[in-house]
């Protein structure tokens, strides 16, 4: 409900605000194929993470330097973080009614996402070309 | 941030205790939710005992027979007492519904009769409506159309175009299935709620109308529409058995559909 209760302004003025952002479909979009992705390339880390246990860190970073398992787990990486920060956006604008505070904790979590996606995969990277 | 408690002055009180009528050896206990905006104090849940052997069937019955019998103070909204007109709509036990509708048998010993959630309160069970109303003349719900209508005044439609308005044109617009979405508890003020978007949804697949892209334009915002999370309380608590929220998903649809 519209807070400010002392407004002398239509309710249909108050309804209509400031109109309509034309756009959201692309996000929502986003967030249903970021999901779709995310099912064959997890199914594939968890399986891959259980047949790997017990072989010890040497093993992992040989297995992670193979260019389809380093393709794979950076799509799985950047997949994740874009998900986690589209899932995280909704969330905040749900709960979050102050716009400054919901546009500093959306850029926040926009930031902390696309920078572990990055650190996580240069670090992928830095393995699958021995550096 | 969304409001999770209610605030000081809305907190509700124990109230007054109406005892069964004398020689009442049937009675039925209802707890009402009270307010009265002229006195300073909070709302309280008041108790009515009330003969079941001169009651109707439907809690409405009830409603109208402790106005008539025992509290004329007692404030409501009703007029068809037969599921048309959505006036009656309140929380009873905790879920929206038509008083009209809902048996009394249906409900517990001691009954639970609140106003629709999350509105103002206009007085005892009457919430203010005011905003949704804007929300629903804020979409424009009337044919909008370039086309000059034939010279026998009909625009036509075949019998799968009218069937596309089945499910949508039923809706009494009671807003049970509004006040009881979440999304539209926390922000109402924006996101247009169930109700509203069902009633867009009904001339977004009306044949004769041409405005669909234009329809389709102003509902594209992360909070007119995006704010449906397909909770399905809407559905869960439409009196009349529709599905605002497969309206909904449907107008979603759409969205992606022109996007190529």
């Amino acid at each position: 409900m519209p807070t400010d209760s002392h407004s002398l302004r239509s309710a249909l003025g108050r309804a209509r605000g400031l109109g309509s952002a034309k756009e959201g479909t692309h996000h929502w979009w986003l967030q249903r194929v970021t999901a779709i992705a995310l099912v064959p390339l997890t199914m594939w880390l968890v399986a891959s993470i259980v047949a790997l246990s017990g072989f010890g860190h040497e093993a992992f970073v040989v297995w992670f330097g193979r260019p389809l398992n380093a393709t794979l787990i950076i799509l799985f990486l950047g997949v994740s973080f874009h998900h986690a920060q589209l899932g995280m956006q909704v969330v905040i604008e749900d709960y979050v009614s102050h716009h400054g505070w919901r546009t500093t904790l959306n850029l926040l979590v926009k930031f902390a996402c696309y920078g572990l996606a990055t650190l996580s995969i240069v670090s992928i990277l830095t393995i699958a070309f021995g550096a | 941030m969304a409001e999770f408690t209610l605030p000081k002055n809305s907190k509700v009180k124990k109230g007054t205790a109406h005892p069964k009528p004398e020689g009442a050896t049937n009675t039925r206990k209802f707890s009402i939710y009270r307010y009265d905006p002229d006195t300073e104090g909070n709302p309280q849940l008041d108790t009515y005992e009330v003969d079941m052997d001169t009651c109707g069937p439907m809690v409405l019955d009830a409603l109208l027979k402790i106005k008539d019998e025992m509290d004329a103070t007692l404030t409501l909204r009703r007029s068809c007492r037969e599921g048309i007109c959505g006036s009656c709509a309140m929380n009873i036990d905790g879920r929206n519904t038509l008083a009209c509708l809902k048996p009394i048998e249906e409900c517990k010993k001691d009954a639970k009769v609140y106003p629709l959630p999350h509105l103002p309160v206009v007085k005892d069970l009457v919430p203010d409506v005011n905003h949704i109303y804007a929300q629903l003349t804020s979409i424009e719900p009337w044919m909008k159309a370039d086309t000059a209508p034939p010279p026998n005044g009909e625009r036509k439609q075949s019998p799968e175009e009218r069937a596309e308005l089945d499910g949508l044109w039923e809706c009494i617009l009671c807003f049970c299935c509004t006040t009881s979405c979440p999304s539209y508890w926390w922000n109402g003020d924006r996101y247009l709620g169930p109700a509203v978007l069902l009633q867009a949804a009904r001339w977004i697949n009306d044949s004769r109308d041409e405005a669909t892209g234009e329809r389709l334009d102003q509902l594209e915002d992360p909070f007119r529409l995006y704010r449906c999370h397909t909770i399905m309380n809407c559905t869960n608590a439409c009196p009349k058995g529709l599905n605002p929220a497969k309206a909904i998903a449907d107008i979603k649809t759409k969205m992606v559909e022109r996007l190529g």
